[in-house]
């Protein structure tokens, strides 16, 4: 299968910390991945030297045969790499479409059609009645759509999801749920962050964890929660041996 | 036709004939002043309201423009008119040097505020210690009313010119609510992260920006220098005109199209009346701070938020 996204040996330290420590990374063309690890195991860090926001002090990273270490985040972008804040960054004195429509003028020039495809990509996340609400006035829920939406819209090739499910209600979360599986069907990769397990657990293909910048475990999502460095990684040492060394079906 | 494209006709037949109406030199004076200052306060607009890049100098592009077109005139016999072009240039040079400059160098909100404050500070400095301009005396014009001088022996020429440079302005602020380069610069405005993450080339935009303001301010010192047919370094670099210029665009309504021209003139309005009524120097200066004061505590859209925020057009709190 075909990697659209390739991270060798990403590293990125502040100060004595090693938030990202020589992290390999691969997502297959067309799948849902994720990356997941207790907290501050520098998911996002991860992330943002992915997508160009932070420097990496080392490694590559190769997006759809392209290495694009190095480049500036809005170059990443356009070339069809896009990431989502786990802290909502919506442009509040904007409307919902106006917000989408930021990312469909990545596509194209014309005001029609951004505005055609922004008011699509809003059905496609279920913001389609909301298209003249500020987005300073949403909830977190829609906030996080509105941060899926405006990603979306810019055509991309591969998605970069941190935490959209972050602070849902359960009703929330489904519904994410089948937006996200919605996306994938559309043909766009996935690599999300999440803390929300049941989501990771339904929706992703692969499982990277991560834990004090190191990537501990990868593999399905069941191998994943039968592994037993993840579970100490998320429970603390010895955590494994006193659940009875870690049920498969845990 | 729309509604509002009727109104916008209306008005535009109504400025057209307004000198006529108003009888004396003093009120087209007055008038053309009020839209000469919309159009300063257009090109602060442009940059401050509709990218979010607060300056405190904007008077930098203007006096550059004036002195510009000046020097080639008095000191080397150029065309004004052909100096106007030159000006332009020049503005629009200043813009991208500093917006280059600063933006590069990551600087943001206050401190892009602050920056643009010193540089129109060391142009004034400089202005005033430099052999070209004539330093502290001043570019006097010699005054020759024929239009292929830039000089008009009827004042309605000079209204005429301002309304033209204002129209031009409204249109590019227009152009703005409507493309794709306005709503980079709305995103860029609202939150340079996200606007990153979806592609855009923030340095590149806020440049573009700051270069077109520039140009705007530059066209602007041409004008003020052949209606007074005279500029030194506290004119053409005086911290009062950048005031102006943010001031007019907040009262009206920063980042919306028309909120520099509502906002220049009822600055102007109000500058006017107090004057005429009263011999205190300095009165309009102290009535400009109150007003700013207001604005900024209760109207943070302007006037012109105020009418949205009644008709419930768009109630969208400042974030």
């Amino acid at each position: 299968m075909r990697r659209v996204l390739e991270v060798k040996g990403l590293l990125r330290a502040f100060g004595g910390l090693k938030a990202v420590d020589a992290v390999d990374l691969d997502v297959a063309e067309g799948s849902i991945a994720a990356l997941i690890g207790p907290n501050g195991a520098g998911k996002t860090t991860c992330f943002a030297a992915i997508a160009g926001f932070v420097r990496a002090d080392a490694g590559r990273v190769v997006f759809a045969g392209q290495d694009v270490s190095g480049w500036p985040p809005h170059r990443i972008a356009a070339a069809g790499m896009v990431r989502t804040f786990q802290i909502t960054q919506p442009f509040g004195r904007l409307s919902v479409l106006e917000n989408i429509m930021v990312g469909s003028y990545l596509r194209t020039g014309d005001r029609r059609a951004a505005t055609a495809a922004a008011e699509q990509v809003a059905v496609q996340v279920g913001m389609g009645a909301m298209l003249a609400t500020p987005a300073s006035d949403l909830t977190v829920a829609g906030r996080k759509r509105l941060e899926l939406a405006r990603a979306l819209a810019t055509r991309p090739l591969l998605l970069l999801l941190d935490e959209v499910m972050a602070g849902l209600n359960p009703t929330e979360i489904g519904e994410i749920v089948d937006v996200v599986r919605d996306i994938r069907a559309s043909g766009v990769t996935i690599l999300l962050i999440e803390h929300v397990m049941q989501a990771v657990m339904s929706l992703a293909e692969r499982v990277h964890v991560l834990n004090q910048g190191r990537i501990i475990a990868r593999g399905t999502p069941r191998e994943i929660a039968g592994d037993a460095r993840v579970v100490e990684a998320y429970l603390g040492h010895g955590a494994a041996a006193r659940l009875g060394g870690g049920g498969a079906d845990a | 036709m729309s509604r509002v494209g009727l109104l916008a006709l209306g008005a535009l037949a109504v400025a057209c004939v307004l000198p006529h109406l108003l009888g004396s030199n003093y009120a087209v004076n007055v008038v053309t002043m009020i839209l000469f200052t919309a159009f300063l306060g257009q090109s602060w607009n442009i940059a401050g309201g509709f990218a979010g890049q607060t300056s405190f100098g904007h008077v930098v592009f203007f006096g550059t423009g004036a002195y510009a077109s000046t020097i080639l005139h008095v000191s080397h016999g150029w065309s004004p008119w052909a100096g106007w072009i030159v000006a332009i240039g020049a503005g629009a040079l200043v813009g991208l040097v500093i917006g280059v400059l600063s933006f590069r160098a990551g600087l943001r909100g206050s401190y892009f505020a602050l920056i643009t404050l010193a540089f129109a500070e060391v142009f004034r400095i400089v202005a005033n210690s430099v052999e070209f301009t004539r330093g502290g005396l001043g570019l006097l014009i010699r005054a020759d009313p024929r239009p292929e001088n830039f000089q008009f022996r009827n004042p309605i020429w000079f209204y005429y010119l301002a309304l033209a440079l204002v129209l031009a302005s409204l249109a590019i602020a227009f152009w703005l609510t409507r493309s794709r380069f306005g709503a980079q610069l709305a995103a860029i405005r609202e939150n340079e992260d996200a606007a990153r993450a979806l592609g855009i080339d923030v340095l590149r935009a806020k440049t573009v920006c700051m270069t077109i303001s520039g140009a705007m301010a530059g066209a602007g010192g041409t004008f003020y220098a052949q209606k007074y047919l005279y500029v030194d370094p506290s004119i053409a670099y005086g911290v009062e005109k950048s005031v102006e210029m943010l001031l007019v665009s907040m009262i009206g309504g920063a980042g919306t199209v028309f909120g520099p021209l509502v906002g220049a003139a009822m600055l102007m309005g109000l500058g006017e009346i107090t004057r005429a009524s009263s011999n205190t120097q300095g009165l309009s200066l102290i009535v400009y701070g109150v007003i700013l004061i207001v604005i900024v505590a209760y109207l943070p859209d302007g006037v012109i938020g105020l009418f949205r925020r009644r008709s419930g057009e768009r109630g969208a709190p400042r974030a």
